[in-house]
């Protein structure tokens, strides 16, 4: 038996045992997009694509249909899956040899995961071609990059974190945005005073805390920090940076800094957001995502030029440069290594020709998605609210780092761990030490 | 097949005929082999391995059960596991008991809220633990709906309290099968020891403690080995609600086990996770069906 026949079965057993042990409830094997081959297509070309269900989708589908009506007989199969689907479908799949020919993805540990296990192409050789190679932003374009090699090529916008607020509320309390986290600490009293949550967060989903985490600690000991975890130094976890940072989360908490409630919060519905605009909080640190959930929540708020955005703030005494920034750079594609030469080959003629041209970016644009091509500045100009664009594009071209989540870049293993850890730091159920503890096992 | 079983009519059954006898076994078998023992021998195996899902399947010896079993997330889980059953129980049974008697009346309007009370059991668990995600959000949730702020609590958020709100939510959703349990049993009491009761001059109270309860016993009895059986399986509903969260605090062992498998992508530990799980539920439901009589299916209406 083959070890990939023994990892297939070893898989298939996992999941029936989980059937078993869980009745009524199962995530089935994984279904590989049947190769509907009754349109003409060549055989053994017929490329498969799983893309995220949202705001963003008919990006993809478009692309996707472009390239089908010009490449007839070498046509993709798309299905959509929702964010958090798909991540366990998709490492079920790639596990057993059934990964659709383009694996979207995060970059950072799963992606490392995929190439230690050899289930993704390496595309340095495309990635050099003269047509792509000055396509995409380079400091974007190196997260999928993995020991000098390319694995994974940017598809989706950028992704970088800022704090969103409501211009209402400031004016109503008359004070200004904050600049630097003791303004921060300030402003929370105030609000407090009017009956307004200083910060909205989504405490259930738990990730949205790791933008606390992540920002302070690159304010206060810049992304040298997280670079020596990602290498697995021993006690990594213990430096002074993290625990000041997570020492400085429970003085906000405990200010009553986050709304009331913020534990029970998830980002299902975007009702962390919907606080915002409409007008029980005054501020979020998020993702450009919070931006899209505006637009579809509340289009006349947005219209009326009532979001603001700013920098995180910086921190006195902090070494990390108060341009950094973090988040998610981009999404990637990734080519399977399990697909025949004909889809492989039909996935990078649609990487090096459509990813990310012309009607591409338009789209991305029109989803409220910042793409990271070089040179867009024109297309920017030319959207809804230019100030924003740019706004993220800038901060995003111009970052001496641009740290990837670290949810995204750590093993899973450890983001289990992490994510968990944090959200017993918020609810102070646990101290900074006790944090820096947990964490510094998953290093062993 | 060494006794015949006589019916109660004192005559004796057909017997089929001998050689075919087995063969009539081969299909539940072959899907209980295949659905139930195989993938129990495959987890077995995998708790002695370490895999991501992904890489190469490596021997850990008993690496995963020591890590496992020292790992006070596990015993969290084990303590979590236990609080829920024992509350299920004492929360569900008398809430079941009480509608079950009361449904069974043929009255009309009984019936229509019968209807009613069952309607909860023909939802999905993920629906309904969506549905309460979105009533328990403290902001826009049924606090604000209703203008009642002392509903807008940190109902999901709260360590000491999301446990509680857990269990209210699995109660919500497994009262109506068990009450049509007691439905059925009451319904099956002969109204002769109703008439005999009344004769003797026994108050409805009366009638309820001493004739409907105790004919109730094996009913009670199966009711609740599904109801501490069921504990252990308790997952979809939480797993949509909280995640296991916040923290740990809701971190049950079947959640354990998923997390550990397809969230941490650790199949080796979850594995181990699986086997402490098949072991536990064994062993809990042979206790319950060995010191309950309910293996003896004698029934109690011996001389009616």
């Amino acid at each position: 038996m083959s070890v990939r026949r023994l990892r297939a079965s070893a898989l298939a057993i996992t999941a029936l045992a989980a059937l078993v042990a869980l009745t009524g409830c199962g995530t089935a094997g994984p279904s590989a997009a049947g190769p509907a081959a009754s349109d003409g297509s060549v055989k053994g070309t017929n490329a498969t694509v799983w893309v995220i269900s949202g705001a963003t989708e008919f990006v993809f589908d478009n692309s996707f249909d472009r390239w089908n009506k010009a490449h007839p007989s070498t046509p993709f199969t798309v299905q959509s899956f929702a964010n958090d689907p798909y991540k366990q479908k998709i490492r079920t799949a790639v596990g057993a040899g059934q990964a659709p020919t383009l694996i979207y993805g995060w970059g950072g540990g799963t992606l490392k995961s995929y190439v230690d296990a050899g289930a993704v192409e390496d595309l340095s050789d495309l990635a050099a071609d003269p047509a792509l190679k000055d396509r995409f932003l380079p400091s974007i374009a190196a997260v999928g990059q993995v020991d000098g090699k390319t694995y994974a090529v940017p598809n989706n916008g950028l992704k970088p974190v800022m704090i969103y607020y409501n211009k209402d509320l400031f004016d109503q309390v008359g004070v200004k945005p904050p600049r630097t986290w003791d303004d921060l600490l300030a402003l929370v009293p105030k609000f407090r005073a009017k009956g307004i949550a200083p910060l909205t967060v989504a405490g259930a989903s738990k990730w949205p805390l790791l933008m606390w985490e992540e920002y302070l600690v690159d304010r206060l000991g810049g992304p040298q920090v997280m670079q020596r975890v990602l290498a697995g130094e021993k006690n990594a976890w213990s430096d002074p940076a993290i625990v000041k940072a997570n020492t400085m989360i429970q003085q906000l908490v405990s200010a009553g800094g986050f709304v009331d409630g913020f534990g029970s919060i998830s980002t299902d519905s975007s009702a962390d957001i919907a606080l915002l605009y409409t007008g029980k909080a005054a501020m979020t640190l998020a993702l450009p995502s919070a931006y899209q959930a505006v637009q579809s929540g509340a289009p006349d708020f947005l219209a009326a030029h009532k979001l603001g955005y700013l920098d995180f703030p910086t921190v006195k005494g902090g070494k990390g440069d108060p341009l950094d920034v973090v988040g998610n750079p981009s999404n990637y594609w990734s080519v399977s290594s399990k697909a025949t030469p004909g889809e492989k080959k039909t996935a990078e003629e649609y990487i090096k020709e459509d990813l990310l041209d012309s009607s591409y970016v338009s789209d991305l644009l029109k989803s409220a998605n910042v793409p990271p091509v070089q040179g867009i500045q024109d297309k920017l100009e030319a959207t809804s609210d230019p100030e924003y664009y740019g706004k993220i594009y800038s901060l995003a071209s111009k970052a001496p780092s641009f740290q990837l989540s670290w949810d995204q870049a750590l093993s899973p293993e450890q983001a289990d761990v992490l994510l968990t850890s944090l959200q017993q730091v918020f609810l102070k159920q646990i101290t900074p030490q006790q944090f820096s503890d947990a964490m510094n096992k998953t290093l062993e | 097949m060494t006794t015949i079983p006589a019916s109660r009519s004192g005559a004796p059954l057909r017997r089929p005929r001998p050689a075919l006898a087995p063969l009539l076994a081969v299909p539940a078998l072959v899907m209980y082999v295949v659905f139930a023992i195989l993938p129990l021998g495959g987890a077995v195996v995998l708790s002695f391995a370490q895999w991501d899902g992904l890489s190469q399947i490596t021997w850990a010896g008993l690496g995963n059960w020591t890590s496992v079993l020292s790992d006070p997330v596990t015993w969290n889980a084990f303590v979590l596991t236990g609080k829920i059953m024992l509350v299920s129980v004492v929360v569900q049974t008398p809430i079941s008991l009480l509608l079950g008697v009361f449904t069974a009346g043929r009255q009309r309007y009984r019936e229509v809220l019968a209807v009613l009370y069952f309607v909860p059991l023909l939802l999905s668990s993920a629906a309904v633990a969506i549905a309460f995600k979105a009533i328990l959000d403290p902001n826009f949730g049924v606090a604000a709906a209703l203008g009642l702020p002392f509903l807008k609590q940190d109902w999901l958020g709260n360590p000491d309290l999301v446990l509680y709100v857990v269990i209210f939510v699995i109660a919500w959703q497994f009262v109506p099968f068990h009450t049509l349990l007691y439905q059925a049993g009451v319904r099956q009491i002969p109204s002769s020891l109703y008439e005999a009761a009344t004769i003797d001059g026994a108050g409805r109270v009366q009638q309820f403690f001493y004739v409907t309860l105790p004919q109730l016993r094996n009913t009670i009895v199966t009711s609740g080995t599904l109801m501490v059986t069921g504990s252990l399986t308790y997952f979809d509903a939480v797993f949509v609600l909280t995640g296991g969260g916040p923290g740990y605090a809701t971190r049950l062992l079947p959640l354990d086990m998923y997390l550990t498998g397809f969230t941490a992508n650790q199949m080796g530990p979850a594995s181990v996770l699986a086997v402490i799980l098949v072991v536990v539920g064994l062993a809990l439901a042979f206790v319950l069906t060995k010191f309950t009589g309910f293996a003896r299916m004698q029934s109690d209406q011996e001389g009616v």
